[in-house]
């Protein structure tokens, strides 16, 4: 299983990076690799350019802005994990963050590949949107920031366009009570179902083409989800509502 | 002879390259600094379709590629792949081609092969080959099959390859005259090995020297060396095949000749460069044989007390599109049922039918985990019908340690009859409920038993060659290699104590016919039997000759010495002895001294004596070859026990204990066979709860990566404690029983059983998942009939 | 980039794995590759002191890095690195393709937590498949990693 053949861009900057992405068509992102790269082996994704950007220098910092938390494109889920920043003010993100795979993938995995990535079920997404957070793209057009609520829009599907790049995640501080569970058949896979609590809303993922805001006193209303190898729609929808009651018990 | 090695938890010698990344896997290859063209199998996407063309020209033109083959383009593209164990029951065994042109049967299934400057490059080239397919009507489950709406091969009635009914007693009769019957259908469906190392075979074809050279991540390097001679039509004295190290078996690497077995070697030999193939883990799950797949109809026959008084199983064993393999699966189900138990009248038929899937060959455990779990889950049927215990239930039935030899009046798998030669099943059962102890305190808990049989060390034989060289080391080689069984350290107690040497002086090669010619190969628990047994009589019979050298040279008697301590010396004195590197040089009488002490054996230096330097009937040197050939196989047996916790909500399963009670009789390197059980413990757990092979209608497997075919990681696994019995076989003078599929076999019977209790809902099927759970309990929550 | 402390000239492929530069272009085939999706963990190195997926980095990528393999543990003829001597006291491999895998993971972690707790032990080891021991010895050997490495 090896990638099919692509042009490799290594750009030294955003701006440049913006510049190709707007010159190039199908082009693809290479930030951590651990979502990408195996579609490449599979050859599911066969782009004809591969924009890396890990070559962009100080595009890695996690701050503090605005009551929240700034991650940006190239840091890395490990260094989100180890944060002391983020375990202060935003400890519902380390929470999300120790659940995605190993260890060893979060070494590479960034947060905001996670999101652009967003497969249904991922913990970040779920948790962005539980906390109302943004994210911000930039373009050769200018900077867009873009609401939880208005990123997602299907399975894989973000409302990012082909030229922009995202290059910072924001996570509003989490304070009160904050919850992820999820029921996976390995430690470390992804979800077959999953809920985060913040405060008194409801996030859940794993049972959507996208995370979805969900009443905590009727979890399942209006969800249809899937079934797949490990868990049918039924099923999906018993997991929805037994973490949901763990997730609202105490 | 010592016996300081055998027992002993020796710590590996394989151990340090190893860790320190100096392993030789078969891709790891790269002799003679020749850099070897790349290769990939352009596979079929259909479980079965027409071939109406395949169209290579755009492949052959893209740069970087050196040829494509297609069946046309072989010598042998028309001959179909030998049916290994042919059977006088296998009335319709088919077998596929190396490459197909007219019909493909299973998804995966080869079709063309690219060979280039890189994999990277044959696969753009896989890309630009077009096959037209035409589908056709695919067979997929074992039912499927049955029913046989539609055909897998269109000579086959029924897609029925064989069928064997086998009988002891009358058990119709007694079925008709006991007090009480019960009907079970028991399901299990296919799983695989998936070893973390797949297949690569890489080759060279040297035509100065007239010798094609291969290295094959095989379980049985001299059975490819004979096909590849065949094929080929080369004496088989200039084909030389190497298992190297081979990271891990399990089964499927016992099946031979794979398409690019013959592909590979034959591309070197066409294209007069190394060639090799290293399959990805998507190929793994589409073209590596696998196995589990079959239906099990039961009727028991019992008493009051749960006396088994006639059991009937008729199982159809799914064998997938072709049948290179035989029969031996459903024949080692047939065998298995009974396991420990005294079982008076016992049918049983199979048919082996033909689907649209990978044809099936052994995986760790080969039929035995479905005649286990036909056996305990017909137990525990029994003790609910009537309200007993399940453990007494398994108490009343169990053959007695009185009772062996004991025949069961079946046919195994060497095609003896099945006679378990020793053992003590009540013992095993005993021990682990000792070991298991009181139930935890909670909810949703239950409990499962599981005591099983393994035959093992099966024949026809296996050799070894043991030399002791001048320098005092010592070699020893045999034909059949291994996959991590330590089987260097192993046999290398095994030596050491024939010659009296530490293990760190022995060194083991397997594997490698340029050393060792005969042998079968690695496979159903009997290379400690086999190997372990023939390097005994090898070693054996050196030392016999290293006494009766070195008597000459003491003035002793033969039967005065003894091996120890490196020398060959008198027994009781032991400063009166000379080194058994010193032997090895007199063994040897020479002109020609080169150092290294060989002046010693030189004709003015030697003790003078009549007769000629070299007595009649005698070969030179210390060195010898032995064989072992068993008159049946040697049964070990064991004993598993679990306590689990069913999530109520989330039906996630929690295994709050497992123990394990394993005999197989003397232990030689009690650390590897606790490896052995660990592993396939952990296999049994992954292959019960974890792993399935999701085929759907159309035969595509829909899992087919790691992602989604759930392998268990450290944290699924739980502690395991095993402790030991030994009952030694009277089959083999070293008394062992094979160890190597032992902890797969009663896991599915163990968890079915205890997650039976633990959740209320009946088990009668594999694998088992927190979905098929919830299923099952709310259909029967529901009252709809499970 | 740098391999085991040693430097290496570019690989011209992009699209070439890591995996495969260091298995085939260096000739060091102590990394292994099981499944090129990132999830069996045959494959790990250290890039820049912490364990990561080779098969999932294009090798073009790893250019101004520093890159540890299994080879650069211990260099050849001296003594074992305590984690690989812990391996082999506790029968931590078996078919040894996963080994160097491991190996790396288990050297990673002692480096963020020389004395981890069971649990960090867990997730350490969490992330590599291991078909042959069944993970047993493996956690005994990171226990007795950390015994040699006090």
């Amino acid at each position: 299983m090896k990638p099919p053949p692509f042009e490799y861009h290594a750009p030294a900057s955003v701006d440049e990076a913006c510049a190709l992405l707007a010159s190039l068509e199908d082009a693809k992102v290479l930030a951590g690799g651990q979502s990408l790269v195996p579609l490449l082996n599979f050859r599911l994704a066969r782009p004809a350019h591969l924009v890396d950007i890990n070559r962009i220098a100080d595009l890695d910092r996690i701050y503090e802005r605005d009551g929240g938390i700034a991650v940006q494109a190239l840091a890395r889920m490990a260094a989100v994990e180890d944060s002391e920043l983020v375990a202060r003010v935003c400890p519902l993100l380390g929470l999300g963050v120790r659940l995605v795979a190993h260890r060893v993938i979060r070494n590479r995995g960034t947060v905001c590949g996670n999101l652009a990535h967003a497969d249904p079920a991922s913990e970040l997404p779920a948790v962005l949107l539980a906390l109302r957070g943004h994210v911000v793209a930039r373009s050769k057009g200018g900077t867009r920031i873009i609401p939880a609520s208005d990123l997602f829009t299907s399975v894989m599907q973000t409302t990012l366009a082909p030229n922009e790049l995202l290059v910072e995640a924001w996570f509003p501080a989490s304070t009160g009570k904050y919850a992820i569970a999820e029921e996976s058949r390995r430690h470390g896979d992804f979800a077959l179902a999953g809920a985060v609590r913040y405060g008194d809303q409801l996030a859940l993922f794993g049972v959507a083409p996208t995370p979805v805001l969900a009443d905590p006193r009727q979890p399942t209303r209006g969800l249809q989800p899937t079934g797949d190898l490990e868990a049918t729609p039924e099923f999906r929808l018993h997991l929805v509502q037994v973490l949901t009651e763990r997730l609202f018990a105490a | 002879m010592t016996t300081r090695w055998f027992g002993a938890r020796v710590q590996r010698v394989e151990d340090d390259r190893l860790l320190r990344g100096n392993g030789h896997f078969t891709d790891d290859i790269n002799e003679s600094g020749d850099r070897a063209l790349e290769s990939t199998i352009v596979r079929s996407p259909f479980a079965h379709a027409r071939i109406k063309s395949i169209d290579v020209s755009a492949a052959r033109a893209l740069p970087g590629v050196v040829a494509v083959y297609v069946a046309s383009d072989l010598p042998f593209g028309g001959t179909d792949l030998p049916i290994l164990i042919p059977h006088p029951n296998l009335t319709h065994g088919r077998t596929q081609r190396c490459l197909a042109s007219e019909v493909v049967r299973y998804v995966g299934e080869a079709v063309a092969f690219v060979v280039a400057e890189s994999r990277y490059i044959a696969e753009d080239a896989a890309d630009l080959v077009a096959v037209d397919y035409e589908p056709l009507p695919v067979v997929i489950t074992p039912e499927a099959a049955e029913r046989a709406e539609h055909l897998v091969h269109d000579d086959v009635p029924g897609n029925v390859a064989a069928e064997l009914i086998q009988e002891v007693g009358d058990v119709q009769k007694a079925l008709e005259a006991g007090p009480h019957r019960k009907h079970l259908r028991l399901r299990f469906e296919r799983g695989a090995a998936s070893p973390m190392e797949g297949r690569a075979v890489w080759a060279r074809w040297s035509s100065s020297e007239h010798r094609l050279t291969v290295y094959d991540s095989t379980q049985s390097p001299t059975s490819i060396r004979g096909g590849l001679a065949v094929l080929f039509g080369l004496p088989e004295s200039d084909v030389e095949v190497i298992a190297p190290d081979v990271g891990g078996g399990f089964g499927p690497k016992i099946m031979l000749f794979y398409p690019d077995e013959l592909l590979v070697p034959f591309a070197a030999m066409q294209l007069g460069r190394p060639v090799k193939w290293t399959e990805d883990r998507q190929e793994h799950f589409t073209a590596v044989n696998q196995e589990r797949g079959q239906v099990h109809e039961v009727e028991v026959g019992f008493d009051g007390e749960g006396h088994v008084l006639a059991l009937d199983v008729d199982f159809i064993h799914d064998g997938g599109a072709y049948m290179p393999y035989g029969i031996i699966l459903p024949i080692i189900t047939a065998a298995q049922v009974p396991g420990p138990y005294r079982v008076p009248n016992y049918r049983v038929r199979f048919r082996d039918l033909y689907t649209n899937a990978i044809p099936t060959s052994p995986y760790r455990g080969a039929g035995r985990p479905h005649a286990c779990f036909v056996m305990e889950r017909t137990l525990d049927a029994i003790a609910a019908e009537l309200g007993l215990d399940r453990i007494e239930v398994r108490r009343r039935n169990l053959i007695q340690p009185d009772q062996f030899p004991y025949e069961v009046g079946v046919v195994w798998q060497d095609g003896n009859q099945v006679v378990y030669d020793s053992g003590d099943y009540p013992a095993l059962v005993n021990r682990a409920l000792e070991m298991l102890g009181p139930r935890p305190a909670g909810d949703h808990i239950g409990m499962g038993l599981s005591p099983y049989v393994e035959g093992t060390g099966v024949g026809p034989y296996e050799g070894a060659h043991v030399q002791v060289l001048v320098s005092g080391k010592v070699v020893a080689f045999t034909g059949i290699p291994n996959q991590g069984q330590a089987h260097a350290t192993v046999w290398a107690q095994i030596v050491a104590d024939q010659l009296g040497v530490e293990v760190s002086d022995v060194e083991v090669s397997s594997g490698d016919t340029r050393r060792f010619r005969w042998g079968v190969g690695t496979f159903a628990s009997r290379a400690a039997i086999m190997a372990g047994n023939a390097m005994a009589v090898a070693a054996g019979m050196v030392a016999e000759k290293a006494k009766h050298v070195a008597a000459e040279h003491l003035e002793a008697d033969p039967a005065d010495l003894e091996l120890a301590g490196g020398s060959v010396r008198v027994k009781g004195s032991p400063d009166r002895g000379i080194p058994l590197a010193a032997v090895a040089v007199l063994s040897n009488p020479m002109r020609y001294a080169f150092g290294g002490g060989t002046e010693a054996a030189t004709q003015f230096a030697a003790k003078p004596r009549p007769g000629p330097p070299l007595p009649e009937g005698e070969q030179p040197g210390l060195e010898a070859t032995g064989f072992f050939s068993p008159v049946g196989s040697a049964w070990a047996a064991g004993c598993h026990a679990a306590y689990v916790r069913v999530d109520p909500k989330t039906y996630r399963l929690e295994i709050l204990k497992y123990v394990v009670v394993h005999d197989c009789g003397r232990l030689i390197n009690p650390l590897v066979v606790e490896g052995q059980i660990e592993g396939g413990v952990a296999q049994g757990i992954g292959g019960a709860f974890y792993e399935r092979l999701a085929y759907d209608a159309e035969g595509q497997l829909r899992n087919a990566s790691f992602m989604e075919f759930l392998m268990p990681y450290a944290t699924e696994i739980p502690k395991i404690e095993i402790d030991h019995i030994e009952t030694p076989s009277p089959l083999n003078p070293l008394g062992i029983k094979g160890a190597g599929e032992a902890g797969v076999i009663p896991v599915g019977a163990v968890l079915a059983a205890a997650i039976e209790e633990a959740l209320g809902v009946p088990i009668t099927e594999m694998p088992l998942s927190p979905l098929k759970l919830f299923e099952l309990f709310t259909s029967r929550q529901a009252g709809v009939v499970g | 980039m740098k391999v085991n402390g040693v430097e290496r000239p570019p690989t011209v492929d992009a699209r070439r794995l890591l995996s495969d530069h260091l298995r085939h272009d260096l000739g060091l085939t102590g990394t292994h590759v099981g499944c090129e999706h990132g999830v069996c963990g045959c494959c790990t190195i250290l890039f820049d002191g912490e364990p990561v997926r080779s098969c999932l980095m294009l090798a073009v990528q790893a250019e101004g890095h520093e890159v540890t393999t299994i080879e650069g543990l211990a260099p050849p003829g001296s003594a074992l690195h305590p984690v690989q001597q812990a391996f082999h006291e506790c029968h931590g491999l078996q078919c040894g393709f996963c080994t160097p895998g491991f190996v790396m993971s288990v050297v990673g972690l002692l480096r963020e937590h020389p004395n981890p707790t069971p649990e960090q032990v867990e997730e350490g080891i969490a992330g590599n498949l291991c078909r042959c021991t069944g993970y047993a010895s493996i956690r005994r050997a990171v226990h007795r990693a950390v015994e040699l490495t006090r």
